[in-house]
């Protein structure tokens, strides 16, 4: 679908508000929105809402043969989908622009900053075990990077950090720093092509470094109350975070289904079913190896071709060569029943070719040629059935 | 026929407080419902039973690519997300199995020309996924305004190798069953929507699954129920 396109006075007063130091949600310029981690039953899920941005994320492994060139270390692989739920706009297929500006980025922030330690994800060869044989051990993260954003408009003269989809979409250019607790950046990527001067770029990383602390403060807690209420056994997952109190949420505890009377219902049912009509089912004639015929198909509806053309016929021997050959679809054209001698079967693939009706012991006057490429027999039986044989693919 | 007798016993009715966490007999899991969770689409819901999530987003009627359009009615696409890996073939099944049942109870008509597209994510999969979505399918429609005839809800049944029938099954349940089968009913009267079965049963089997999941989708319409009452009642 495509992104409605914003009108010229709301990208107005967006920029006009900025000036003024005013955000559309109330906040001030350095305000981050409000943060929400939940995490899922299985290990490795988590969901994180920035303000009414909502991302889900997934570990998972599986055990392969380390790369030949690293041998003691594990393999990385992250993937970032954006789905059409996020947005209208992201159509699959049609994302790759911003869907590629992700995926790097936190390729560079998460792979190139070392923070995963992938020897340790290096399982000692020759023991293969499932995740149900042994506990799953926490990956060993060395440190924990976190991308702060932030937007800058009228050429670098305004600046707002964490700027929301209203913003970004008057932005002239966004700035991303990733750093990690201990003040050591990790990336910083910079798009739109707005210049920065070096002291702005400061101010920027020192404003990064109060935001990460707090972020990195709140997933420790959230860490830490989800790994306590798991051990202490209470009840985790995603149902637990639906606020109980929100109008638009509800919760239903089991419900016990009383399933007591389904045995006579389906009694009844059945006993009340009509039983399915009769299919009388032919059975298959099989010709040769190769070749069977189930059912007779039907009458022909192109008429008697039998009196249409007549000649001499030019008879070798007077027995059957017995000729199937491949007939085309939309032709239609019948073939007589080919009786079950035990005559070699000889497939024709010739379409053009002047053939010959061989007629065993009939009149002449049944036999006949024909130019379409369709060789035909008659049996010795008196009046041919007409069959439509099907093209069949010759293996 | 004298054998179909017999099956009817295994099946035992609930018979008060269960022992466990899930006794014996057929229960539902814990559901809890939240629409209107996601800004941009038109409706979303998040549908959870027990540990199983979906997350489903519904735009529309909105605008469709002419190669799309169907001159009487809207075009209903839905789109399945696995939580890990790309979508394969398991996945285009089922998403045409929930389009196939959206696709009978949405009024189609009343919008020509336009596209109604359903997005599901598979926030995580503990068993009876494809009812979950159903579900949460319907939810979304229901947040989005989307004209329909009917809710329809989604119940899986499996049935254990003594012939036992467990109602919502868990993962573990699933892959232990010797059968398993996902049932779409309406709301109006109950009636069969789409069918969706694997493995071994018998008629009289088929039958009783399909009386059960009858029964249970009495709890999840009230469900349903309860939860739009809560949210547009004045008081």
């Amino acid at each position: 679908m495509k992104e409605t396109p914003l009108s010229n006075c709301e990208r107005r007063f967006l920029l006009r508000a900025i000036e003024e130091k005013k955000r559309l949600d109330g906040r001030q310029t350095y305000d981050y929105r409000n943060i929400k981690i939940s995490f899922g039953t299985d290990y490795g899920c988590c969901i994180v809402e920035l303000g009414k941005t909502r991302v889900l994320g997934q570990v998972s492994c599986e055990l392969v043969s380390p790369k030949l060139n690293r041998a003691t270390e594990g393999i990385l692989f992250f993937n970032l989908e954006l789905s059409q739920m996020a947005a209208p706009a992201f159509e699959p297929g049609r994302q790759s622009d911003l869907l590629v500006k992700l995926n790097r980025l936190l390729e560079r922030c998460l792979r190139n900053s070392k923070c995963i330690d992938t020897e340790s994800l290096c399982v000692v060869a020759g023991e293969k075990y499932t995740p149900e044989e042994r506990d799953p051990v926490p990956l060993s993260i060395h440190h924990m990077p976190i991308c702060v954003s932030f937007a800058f408009f009228q050429q670098g003269t305004y600046l707002l950090v964490d700027p929301n989809e209203r913003e970004e979409r008057v932005m002239d250019g966004l700035l991303v720093i990733a750093m990690n607790k201990h003040r050591e950046i990790c990336t910083i990527q910079s798009s739109g092509g707005i210049m920065l001067l070096k002291d702005q770029v400061l101010r920027c990383s020192k404003i990064a470094g109060v935001k990460v602390a707090e972020i990195t403060e709140l997933i420790q807690k959230a860490l830490e109350n989800d790994q306590k209420v798991r051990k202490e056994g209470g009840k985790f997952g995603f149902a637990e975070s639906i606020a109980n109190q929100r109008i638009t949420a509800f919760k239903m505890e089991k419900a016990p289904v009383d399933t007591s009377d389904v045995g006579e219902k389906a009694e009844e049912i059945i006993a009340e079913a009509e039983p399915p009509s009769e299919v009388s089912v032919s059975n298959p004639v099989l010709w040769t190896p190769g070749t069977a015929q189930i059912g007779e198909g039907i009458e022909n509806s192109w008429g008697d071709l039998e009196d249409s053309e007549k000649e001499d016929e030019d008879e070798g021997g007077s027995d059957e060569a017995i000729i199937l050959d491949n007939v085309k679809m939309d032709t239609g054209v019948d073939i007589s029943n080919i009786g079950s001698q035990d005559a070699p079967i000889v497939l024709s693939d010739s379409e053009e070719e002047e053939m010959i009706i061989l007629e065993p012991d009939k009149s002449p006057k049944k036999i006949r040629t024909q130019t379409i490429g369709v060789k035909q027999e008659k049996a010795a039986s008196k009046k041919p059935m007409k069959k439509r044989k099907k093209k069949r693919a010759v293996n | 026929m004298a054998g179909e007798m017999q099956i009817d016993t295994p099946i035992r009715a609930e018979t008060g407080a269960e022992a466990g966490p899930r006794g014996p007999g057929c229960s539902l899991r814990h559901f809890a419902c939240e629409q209107n969770l996601l800004s941009r689409p038109d409706g979303s819901a998040s549908f959870l039973q027990g540990d199983t999530s979906v997350l489903a987003g519904v735009y529309g009627p909105a605008e469709v690519k002419v190669s799309k359009e169907i001159f009487n009615k809207a075009t209903l696409e839905v789109l399945l997300r696995p939580k890990t890996g790309l979508p394969g073939v398991a996945e285009k099944s089922r998403e045409r199995l929930i389009r196939n049942t959206c696709e009978a109870v949405v009024l189609g008509a009343l919008h020509p020309r336009t596209s109604i597209t359903v997005v599901l994510q598979v926030v995580s999969d503990a068993g009876s996924l494809l009812a979950c979505c159903l579900n949460a399918a319907c939810m979304a429609l229901v947040d989005a305004g989307v004209p329909m005839r009917a809710l329809f809800c989604g119940v899986t049944c499996a049935l254990d190798s003594d012939g036992n029938l467990v109602l919502d099954p868990t993962l573990k349940q699933e892959k232990e069953a010797r059968a398993v089968l996902t049932f779409a009913l309406d709301s109006v009267e109950r009636k069969l929507l789409m069918s969706t079965t694997k493995g071994l049963y018998s008629n009289a089997e088929l039958q009783q699954c399909l009386a059960a999941a009858q029964a249970a989708s009495q709890h999840v319409f009230h469900f349903y129920r309860e939860s739009l009452q809560r949210r547009y009642s004045k008081s």
